[in-house]
């Protein structure tokens, strides 16, 4: 018992810090990597504003273009469920704002945990489907290489932990909680190395889309 | 074009590389949707296709040397490094498969503009000496003689003539201070020369004062489609120089897809300033002329027609209502294809594939997407805005036995003009 009391103490504690910070200070430089690199000027006369166009793509990407949807309809329902259901289960789940609170100093309201137990189940399967679906559609298992794969591990491995702590189905306590918070971590290590940085780069690059079709007088 | 080497293709690369390129190879996440978006894809089912494998090459270039732990990992010999043979075997899927038609940069959840960095990939490719040869030639001629089609004036001024016995109009050349230049495709004085007939004809209906000029009439621009900016800007650049010299107000850009990117999108970045000019596509100025009242049209084509988008001028090009207010005008029985204006579907032949005569056989298959679309439809007529387009078209009309008639746009209207108005 003790032991796991230790471990749990050190995700907490040192472990959560040096996360933290690999996480704070690697996406940063990644994103600095990608902003420095600035664009020459375009001197073509241009049709429409690029500033609005941008802003609109940035939105307007979220939903699919419909004949996309009709053709990838696995990857765009499967998509938007385990994204929303990740997303929810991090940032509506009362203990963890309760950590971010404490951490950043800032709260919202959560949502009932049961909910959040019931979004995390289905965030759990659909995070398997998307699994199996990179395994066996020929498209999405030709491009795959190792990276998409570990991305997948490292995004999965925080659900099924927490999704186990919660119903306390590892004993002891501590040991799985601590799971959980190293399975984080994890998370967060290898964030800015890998193509998780896309929950950040996207918004660049949406913006250019859509910049560089709306000054052409298209919206992207 | 001075020796290729490897070197000289990753500095290429390297000059390429800017924030939009890097924050697409960020975000891309591998999730195959831009395989749905290509022609080369859902004709062949070959996942090789893929737009963004396409640009397995540059995104080496980009990981290893534009951040941090990508030069790590090279510096642990742990990454795979961008080679001859690399770019040899590239060079078929970012050539031959790829029209740089930007359907795809239209789907992409994560925003990533694709066939922008099919472009410029192209670039490095190029330098390192991996084009096909059907684009190399196009290029040296266009360099050398003017066109890629080796048209030199002489061939032109003999249209010119010809075009005047028919129709009685007369085509001004080198007249300085006229309002609007315009550029001619090979293509169009080869193998349409209605083209120029109907520029003649509206224009004196219009009261347009025109020319064209004999030191730059060529439109097409081989160097954006082998993706060399040094080709491109020479190219660009005569016109310039030419439109400058006969100050011309406007550059008319003709029914040519890239012709219109090069001149309009590409060329005064080419030339690193703006032009002193302004740059419209044939098809904005009827639109204008249309709607100031200047262009009249009597009766109408009944048939049951449909417009093909030419990707570079409505896609890429922005001009996406112009045609169908012209067609409006003439066509009673006129509807679109399901997929249109800007997610068109590419009729195969851009961005160089047509000059490269080893995709043919790709191309004949990627044609399929086109002909479902029209089978969809039912029509007896296709209209379209690019020479390059409408032989593709006809091309592949051919090769699945539909008969159906491929228009130009521009000589649709003229057809109708109103004959007795001096």
């Amino acid at each position: 018992m003790s032991t796991s009391i230790d471990f749990l103490l050190w995700v907490r504690g040192p472990g959560f810090d040096i996360a933290l910070f690999i996480f704070v200070v690697g996406v940063l430089i990644r994103l600095l990597e990608v902003v420095i690199l600035g664009r020459k000027p375009d001197y073509s006369e241009p049709r429409g504003a690029e500033l609005g166009a941008g802003l609109l793509t940035l939105v307007t990407r979220t939903a699919p273009e419909g004949g996309s949807f009709k053709r990838s309809p696995f990857t765009v329902v499967g998509g938007y469920i385990w994204h929303i259901g990740f997303l929810v289960s991090l940032f509506l789940f009362v203990p963890h704002i309760e950590l971010i609170d404490s951490v950043l100093g800032i709260r919202w309201p959560g949502i009932a945990s049961n909910l959040v137990d019931a979004i995390s189940a289905v965030t759990i399967v659909t995070l398997v489907a998307m699994l199996f679906s990179r395994l066996t559609h020929p498209v999405k298992r030709f491009l795959s290489g190792p990276e998409d794969y570990l991305t997948w591990l490292v995004t999965f491995l925080p659900m099924l932990t927490g999704y186990l702590a919660y119903h306390r189905m590892i004993d002891p306590y501590p040991l799985v909680l601590g799971l959980h918070i190293l399975s984080v971590e994890l998370l967060m290590v290898l964030f800015p190395f890998t193509k998780l940085m896309h929950a950040f780069t996207f918004i660049i690059a949406r913006w250019y889309n859509g910049a560089m079709a709306g000054r052409r007088g298209v919206q992207s | 074009m001075s020796e290729a080497t490897l070197e000289r293709g990753m500095n290429a690369f390297r000059e390429q590389m800017n924030a939009p390129v890097a924050s697409f190879f960020s975000s891309c996440v591998n999730c195959g949707m831009c395989a749905e978006a290509c022609l080369f894809y859902t004709e062949t089912g070959d996942p090789k296709y893929t737009p963004i494998h396409k640009l397995e090459p540059l995104r080496r270039v980009w990981e290893q040397e534009y951040t941090l732990w990508g030069r790590l990992k090279s510096m642990l010999g742990l990454s795979e490094p961008v080679t001859n043979e690399l770019l040899e075997e590239w060079e078929t899927l970012i050539y031959d498969g790829c029209t740089l038609c930007g359907r795809c940069s239209m789907v992409c959840p994560v925003g990533n503009d694709i066939s922008y960095m099919i472009r410029r990939a192209r670039e490095g490719f190029v330098a390192a000496g991996y084009a096909p040869e059907g684009i190399k030639g196009a290029s040296r001629r266009a360099v050398t003689i003017g066109s890629p089609m080796g048209v030199k004036f002489p061939a032109l001024a003999a249209q010119i003539k010809h075009v005047e016995a028919d129709s009685g109009l007369t085509i001004p050349v080198d007249v300085e201070g006229a309002d609007y230049m315009a550029l001619l495709s090979s293509m169009e004085i080869m193998n349409f020369p209605e083209y120029l007939e109907a520029l003649a004809k509206i224009f004196k209906q219009a009261g347009v004062t025109w020319t064209i000029s004999s030191e730059a009439f060529e439109a097409t621009n081989s160097g954006i489609q082998i993706g060399s900016s040094d080709i491109a800007r020479e190219l660009v650049n005569r016109v310039v120089v030419a439109a400058e010299k006969l100050k011309v107000k406007y550059v008319i850009s003709p029914e040519c897809g890239h012709a219109y990117t090069a001149i309009r999108w590409e060329g005064p970045n080419l030339i690193g300033r703006p032009y002193e000019f302004k740059v419209v596509h044939i098809l904005e100025l009827l639109d204008e002329l249309r709607s100031a009242g200047r262009l009249k049209t009597e009766g109408t084509e009944d048939d049951r027609l449909t417009f093909h988008d030419p990707c570079q001028i409505v896609r890429k090009g922005g001009v996406l209502e112009p045609p169908r207010n012209l067609l409006n005008m003439v066509a009673t029985n006129f509807v679109d294809m399901n997929d249109s204006r800007e997610m068109n579907w590419c009729c195969g032949g851009g961005g160089g594939v047509s000059a490269n005569e080893r995709a043919e056989e790709l191309r004949i298959k990627a044609f399929k997407r086109k002909k479902t679309q029209l089978d969809e439809l039912n029509v007896e007529t296709l209209v379209t805005a690019c020479a390059n387009c409408r032989l593709i078209i006809e091309e592949g009309l051919e090769e699945y036995r539909m008969e159906m008639p491929v228009v130009g746009l521009t000589e649709m209207i003229a057809e109708h003009l109103v004959e007795d108005e001096k």
